[in-house]
């Protein structure tokens, strides 16, 4: 039985049979526009599905491409590099010599910034907790015993070695990245000596040496300038301030402290070197290297030190 | 003697060196000349092993380096004395600790001895009472004849050399290229030169290598050039007026 879409309309002289007939046929009509209307969008869905999951595989390849890969191979790089700068040494005693100068370039230079710095962080804190001490039920000595455990836990370990990030790491990704681009290491690798172990190794172990050293500063400048501005200040006495500092004493939580602080001297100088190591290019390429050493040292240091803080402390 | 027998070099899928086949003679000055990306720079760190070629041998002396690890080159190495384009003099380091640097690193004579041996390199290269100045306050000549002096501290038996006169003016690129060819008589060496400077072909190119596009394209002496039928070569080293009128006069 064929439809016609536009049958003619029944005229009067028409009978029952032929309106019957007619209604029949306009019925069949509505179901046949219906049922293509419904396959229309059927077919819309199925596309938009089909192209949904087209376009979620694509952009799943590229995030993997891109950013797994990525990640996996510079991971991979990177260890290559590490096991390359604990090659043997040409020679032990230049080795010393440049440890020791590295101590001085590097660690010897941030001291009286790591001083300053803890010295009025140290005294912020004090003053913000006393302010925050509203109830004339608490103790007094809670003044030092806070600053002592914000300055021990977090502010000198992981705050200062951000901000060491920001200061070694620059220094140490720019003079290898200009060591790079200018072909200095290029130079020590025609002579026969291995450029990573020469340049990256003594600034490893000064740091891992030194920093531990320059956060142990930073907590008794830390302290002391809490102490000053808490009796300046008039919001505790020096008794009250040192018997907070001594109260509840856990020695585990300066190990904890240093712990942190060597391995977070570790990776600035690690990362910010292996940074400086692959600059290709000229000068711009030896700031956006300096750029990349400060974040991504920052970046694994914030993370370190939460995986630290729940493996030592909790 | 260097030998370099078909060497292929990509970097990228994209070919820099080609089938290149030379040798670089012994107590000969051999220049490498070539438009700029012709390959003479990776050629020259092919040379060094910094760069490994996919293809071919490079032979110093008997020993083929291509495949050869770091380890294993380390003790040709200290055989090469190796002139950078820009000095690569290290900066944190001041004239007298430049030059000392390889005695430290591999040599087992005392202080005084490094010292003497740092003071007559330094004399060879025509340079007095420098030794406590640092890269950055001595001129580009000065830098270029530092160079040459770390690159001979050690005695090498290879002496490289990557565009010895850029940026230099006549007179002292003039002064370089004699005190490259002295040393290279004097020492009984092989010096590599890459070079596009024509005064250093006409005045020192004993054997001169001609690259384009990373293939052996001519080879000769410096005499040889001007009964070139090489038309790429002619191009090459003819194009400016004085040069043309230079090759009209040669009798």
């Amino acid at each position: 039985m064929s439809f016609s879409l536009s049958p003619s309309k029944p005229g009067q002289s028409h009978d029952l049979k032929a309106v019957q007939e007619f209604r029949k046929i306009e019925h069949a009509n509505a179901i046949t526009k219906k049922s293509a209307f419904f396959e229309i969008l059927v077919f819309m869905y199925e596309l938009k599905k089909w192209l949904f999951i087209r376009v979620f595989c694509k952009f799943t390849f590229i995030l993997y491409k891109n950013c797994f890969m990525g990640l996996i191979a510079s991971l991979g790089k990177f260890i290559l590099f590490i096991l390359d700068v604990f090659r043997k040494p040409e020679r032990r005693s230049v080795m010393y010599r440049l440890v020791l100068k590295e101590i001085y370039e590097l660690g010897f230079k941030s001291l009286a910034f790591v001083v300053f710095v803890s010295l009025f962080v140290g005294a912020v804190v004090t003053l913000q907790t006393a302010a925050n001490m509203t109830s004339s039920f608490m103790p007094k000595i809670l003044i030092g015993y806070a600053t002592r455990d914000a300055i021990l836990l977090e502010f000198s370990p992981t705050i200062i070695s951000l901000l060491l990030a920001g200061k070694i790491g620059s220094n140490i990704a720019s003079s290898i990245g200009t060591m790079k681009v200018t072909e200095q290491i290029d130079a020590l690798e025609v002579m026969g000596v291995n450029p990573a172990t020469h340049l990256v190794r003594p600034k490893i172990f000064a740091l891992v040496f030194f920093n531990p050293l320059l956060i142990v500063l930073s907590m008794f400048a830390g302290i002391i300038g809490g102490l000053l501005a808490g009796t300046l200040s008039g919001e505790c006495t020096v008794a009250e301030f040192v018997s907070g500092i001594q109260y509840d004493f856990i020695p585990f939580k300066a190990v904890y402290a240093i712990i942190k602080t060597v391995l977070f001297a570790f990776v600035i100088a690690s990362v910010s070197s292996f940074h400086g190591f692959y600059t290709d290019g000229g000068a711009l390429e030896v700031g956006k290297s300096s750029t990349k050493a400060v974040v991504y040292s920052s970046v694994v240091i914030i993370v370190l030190n939460y995986i630290l803080t729940q493996l030592l402390l909790n | 003697m260097i030998e370099i027998s078909n060497i292929f070099k990509s970097f990228s899928g994209n070919e820099i060196l080609k089938d290149l086949s030379f040798t670089f003679e012994k107590g000969k000055t051999n220049l490498v000349i070539g438009q700029s990306g012709s390959g003479k720079t990776v050629l020259l760190k092919c040379l060094l092993g910094l760069h490994a070629p996919e293809k071919g041998s490079i032979v110093y002396g008997g020993l083929d380096i291509v495949g050869k690890s770091n380890k294993n080159l380390k003790q040709l190495r200290r055989q090469i004395g190796m002139v950078f384009q820009g000095g690569a003099l290290f900066d944190s380091m001041n004239v007298e600790e430049n030059i000392l640097f390889p005695l430290q690193m591999f040599s087992n004579d005392n202080q005084s001895e490094m010292l003497d041996r740092v003071n007559f390199c330094l004399k060879r290269v025509n340079l007095e009472n420098v030794n406590h100045l640092f890269p950055s306050e001595i001129s580009g000549g000065m830098k270029k004849r530092v160079a040459i002096a770390r690159a001979i501290v050690m005695n090498p038996k290879y002496l490289f050399c990557d565009e010895p006169n850029s940026g230099l003016d006549p007179y002292t690129a003039i002064l370089i290229d004699n005190l490259l060819q002295e040393i290279t008589h004097e020492y009984d060496i092989t010096t590599v030169i890459n070079t596009h400077d024509m005064n250093s072909v006409m005045e020192i190119g004993q054997k001169i290598l001609f690259i384009k596009k990373g293939v052996n394209v001519w080879e000769g002496t410096s005499s040889e050039i001007f009964s070139t039928a090489n038309t790429d070569l002619e191009s090459f080293v003819f194009s400016s007026e004085l040069f043309k009128s230079i090759k009209r006069n040669h009798p």
